[in-house]
């Protein structure tokens, strides 16, 4: 295949991952990688490579509006960008010991427990007691909803703070984003505001990529070639999927179609990597 | 007084990560356009890995490359520079934290940097 069509292709195709991985809340690294290792043959260290570079782009356009609005709990970043950036290097430097088809059975399955994750209810939990940690840390916030102001309390610290190493570790060695666990992390473990706990994992995703991405560019994973197309068609369709207002009803029934592609990719990455072809 | 320092800091980070980005995609897509001018009829081969091309490896080939516009050369220093827009921000914020005199969350962000920093020469390492 000539490098122009193969360009097209990769910008066609990554535009349609961009705007399902905004559509869905899940970004744009876990539909890439296996459309560049299962259907255009890519080598899979390429491929986290070009994701990588996608995830940071998608990140920081879209912190950019979020931040203004508010809503992002900049401290709370901060704070757990500790864990997640340091989680990252790790996950960058063992990436080169773990054999690659190795890397492709873990990528299925996290695929699919992110996916599983995304179909979960999610309701608005507002906490008031004050956690002391958080306290010292000034933690605490208030974001702004249609009702005004609310401030906001965040629980167990420490354990968030634990969940975000892993989902740094995960982030430099796969190259995808982790925003699913990292907005769990928030939810279920630091019970934040939803909305919060969203942009605020958006915010963080940018700089855990990056930690990663330092560690691959040297490496020689960022390939330049391959990367353009998909850092430009991501950006592209993420930013067409921020702009198209989905209804409640669509959503959802969005939300299983891409569960379902998802976990059929997911089978095909752990399929592949058991069988060696990866 | 506070609640307006952390508006203004929202703000500045908000046109840092807008800025960074706009820039770096502009520069990878000019690149690209000369990459596929010159290379657009090649065989694209990315099955076996290889590492990237050498001339983009060092920071002096990189900018010889960047001055006789090869395409690869100007892609990769737009990556750069979007790896870079959120390291951008992390100082930003440091900055920022410190005109507040919220000198604990100075003293994160320079943590979260000396991370990234460790993490820059780990990759060297090898």
């Amino acid at each position: 295949m000539s490098i122009i069509i193969f360009t097209i292709i990769l910008l066609i195709g990554s535009y349609f991952a961009g705007l399902l991985g905004s559509l869905t809340g899940l970004g744009g690294g876990v539909v890439i990688i296996p459309l560049l290792t299962l259907l255009l043959k890519v080598d899979i260290h390429y491929a986290i490579g070009a994701s990588l570079v996608s995830v940071i782009a998608t990140s920081s356009g879209s912190a950019a509006a979020y931040v203004r609005e508010g809503i992002t709990n900049m401290r709370l970043g901060m704070f757990l960008e500790i864990a997640t950036t340091a989680g990252a290097m790790c996950g960058a430097i063992l990436a080169v010991y773990i054999p690659t088809h190795y890397i492709a059975i873990l990528f299925g399955i996290i695929l699919i427990c992110s996916a599983l994750l995304s179909l979960r209810k999610k309701r608005e939990v507002i906490i008031a007691q004050k956690n002391e940690l958080a306290k010292k840390l000034r933690l605490n916030d208030s974001y702004p909803t249609q009702a005004g102001m609310v401030d906001y309390g965040i629980s167990n610290v420490g354990g968030g703070f634990f969940m975000m190493l892993f989902a740094g570790v995960i982030s430099g060695l796969l190259g995808i984003g982790s925003g699913a666990l990292k907005v769990v992390a928030m939810d279920t473990i630091m019970r934040i505001p939803f909305k919060v706990s969203t942009t605020t994992s958006n915010f963080m995703i940018g700089v855990t990529a990056s930690a990663s991405a330092v560690v691959y560019l040297q490496r020689g994973y960022i390939s330049p070639g391959l990367s353009m197309p998909v850092v430009i068609g991501v950006l592209l369709g993420a930013l067409t999927g921020s702009k198209i207002l989905v209804n409640s009803t669509s959503s959802h029934w969005l939300r299983w179609v891409f569960a379902i592609v998802v976990t059929f990719l997911a089978g095909q990455m752990i399929y592949n990597g058991i069988t060696g072809k990866i | 007084m506070k609640k307006i320092k952390d508006a203004d800091l929202q703000l500045l980070l908000g046109h840092v990560l807008r800025a960074g980005t706009v820039i770096s995609i502009t520069i990878v897509f000019f690149g690209g356009v000369i990459y596929l001018h010159r290379h657009g009829h090649l065989i694209a081969d990315y099955k076996i890995f290889r590492g990237t091309p050498g001339f983009i490896h060092e920071p002096a080939g990189l900018f010889k490359g960047v001055m006789q516009l090869r395409g690869q050369a100007i892609i990769q220093t737009g990556i750069i520079l979007l790896i870079a827009t959120p390291v951008l921000r992390v100082i930003f914020s440091a900055v920022g934290f410190a005109l507040e005199k919220d000198y604990l969350y100075v003293g994160i962000s320079l943590l979260v940097l000396l991370i990234i920093f460790a993490s820059t020469l780990s990759g060297h390492a090898v």
